[in-house]
């Protein structure tokens, strides 16, 4: 589905990212983990096309990532708006439909249908007519994944898709993650390795270069390896 | 008031004069709702400022300024535009230079056009009582250009207003999008221009679609109201100036920014009380 081949990025002087080879499979649950400013963002900016490497190629369903973007569902870190746009959720949502429905004037029956179905999916229909405003923070990570499922993509790909809300919905958001790995192929990038080795099939290990790339269980030992001290592990019981 | 009324209904430029004002007002509700929620109001400032450069040149070899105005207006939008997307570190600074350079090169044609200087400060502050009708029709047109394309990319548009990356991230080219979106703020100061002229543009622009933006929380409502507003504005500024001989433009804009700051201070003890309310409910 996505291949990385021997890919460096830089921003200015710093390398990003250094001789990257990577490949993800249909159906996997991917999960890109590694330290702050350890290249995992850069990553899916490449894989979206939104920045091209420097040296190496990018290849998503076998074309440039430019030309298939709208078969990736995208989930940011932070929103990229301001919360009090005045906007609904049925009207954000609906924006995810561009690119996958008519271009000129209004939406269509099946645009809302998309809608409804994929607030349904993650039991948000009841906030379907509130602003975006007067959401709460694990209520807008909800209405985020929507926007990035209703144009029916075969990949999902979401940056630290927990990090501003708590625990609970955390494992909320990746039960219903779960969930659509059933019929989409899931990457996800996350600082909290052992969280996320509960639920993903598989772990890559970012720090500019790519540090591991395994199947494994998740251990001591490859964690220190991985930020190249020791440190404690949090034991994380869900 | 009722001096003006009774004009109103015998001289047929009084009349010009209110339909340009709703025309305006059109413009100043759908597109300035834009700016607002886009929060541009300083390029917006940009291409209305650096506008005088075209109606100085209209002027001095002898075109239609309002033609000068649409054709100044429409090159700044894209140059800040390019700006704005390809040279992000110094934005304010170069949309700034932009601002005053355009005001300059308008000012040095006109003062070196023999006999016109007098126009200049209907330009800077608009003169709606002497609307031609020929500039009345150019208005409707460019009212219609705008409305058509708003309708026909209203999604593209608010894409990229809510949210720039996802909407590229969608297949939206936001360049493209962005640019027009400057073009059509061009198209909207001209518009604007005779009713209040190009330095007071901005308040005319921003204003209304803030004061709907108080109390509603989607786009098409705050056009529809921020359009209302416009109407009423121009209107009543224009009835209230008409008796004691006062300028228009400054007394529509007055009425604006007074209804603008009571609004402001209205809504924010609102939402103080309601967050009480909600605070005592949950107790």
């Amino acid at each position: 589905m996505i291949e990385l081949h021997n890919v460096s990025f830089s921003y200015g002087l710093v390398p990003v990212l250094q001789h990257i080879d990577f490949s993800v499979e249909q159906g996997e649950f991917l999960g890109i983990v590694g330290p702050n400013a350890g290249g995992k963002s850069t990553m899916l900016k490449l894989i979206l096309g939104l920045i091209k490497p420097q040296t190496g190629t990018v290849t998503v369903l076998g074309k440039k990532p430019a030309q298939q973007r709208t078969q990736i569902g995208y989930v940011p870190q932070y929103p990229g708006f301001a919360r009090d746009f005045p906007i609904t959720v049925e009207q954000a949502v609906l924006l995810g439909r561009l690119g996958a429905g008519r271009q000129f004037g209004r939406y269509n029956a099946a645009d809302y249908a998309a809608v409804q179905q994929a607030l349904a999916e993650l039991e948000a229909q009841d906030l379907a007519q509130r602003p975006i405003s007067a959401l709460s923070g694990g209520q807008l990570q909800r209405i985020l994944l929507a926007r990035a499922l209703v144009s029916d993509p075969k990949i999902l790909i979401l940056d630290e898709p927990t990090a501003n809300i708590d625990m609970r919905i955390e494992s909320d958001i990746f039960d219903h993650l779960r969930e659509l790995n059933k019929r989409l192929t899931i990457l996800v990038v996350s600082h909290d390795i052992a969280f996320i080795s509960d639920y993903v099939s598989r772990v890559a290990c970012l720090n500019r270069t790519l540090v591991c790339h395994t199947t494994d269980a998740i251990n001591g030992h490859l964690i220190q390896h991985l930020y190249g001290e020791p440190i404690r592990r949090v034991a994380h019981v869900h | 008031m009722n001096e003006f009324l009774s004009a109103l209904i015998s001289q047929p430029f009084l009349q010009m004069s209110l339909l340009a004002g709703l025309l305006a007002s059109l413009g100043c509700g759908v597109i300035g709702t834009f700016v607002v929620v886009k929060r541009i109001t300083f390029l917006a400032g940009g291409i209305a400022h650096s506008v005088l450069a075209g109606m100085g040149a209209a002027v001095y070899f002898g075109f239609d300024p309002l033609l000068g105005a649409l054709i100044a207006a429409i090159v700044s939008a894209l140059l800040i535009g390019w700006i704005r997307l390809n040279w992000k570190t110094q934005e304010d600074t170069l949309i700034g230079a932009i601002w005053a350079m355009g005001m300059a090169v308008g000012l040095l044609f006109i003062a070196q056009t023999p006999g016109y200087t007098s126009s200049l400060t209907s330009y800077l502050f608009g003169n709606i009582l002497l609307v031609p009708e020929q500039d009345v029709w150019f208005m409707g047109i460019l009212d219609l250009v705008l409305l058509l394309i708003v309708g026909l990319f209203y999604r593209q548009f608010l894409a990229v207003i809510f949210d720039e990356e996802f909407a590229r991230l969608r297949g939206v080219p936001v360049s493209f999008f962005y640019l027009l979106l400057l073009c059509l703020i061009a198209v909207t100061v001209v518009l604007l221009i005779h009713v209040v002229g190009l330095i007071l543009v901005i308040a005319l622009l921003t204003l209304p679609a803030a004061i709907a933006g108080h109390y509603v929380h989607s786009l098409g409502w705050m056009m529809l109201i921020a359009t209302l507003l416009g109407s009423s504005f121009t209107i009543g500024g224009l009835a209230i100036s008409y008796s004691p001989d006062l300028p228009a433009g400054p007394t529509i804009i007055l009425l604006a920014g007074s209804a603008y700051v009571i609004s402001a201070i209205f809504s924010h003890y609102r939402l103080k009380r309601r967050a009480h309310q909600s605070l005592s409910m949950s107790l």
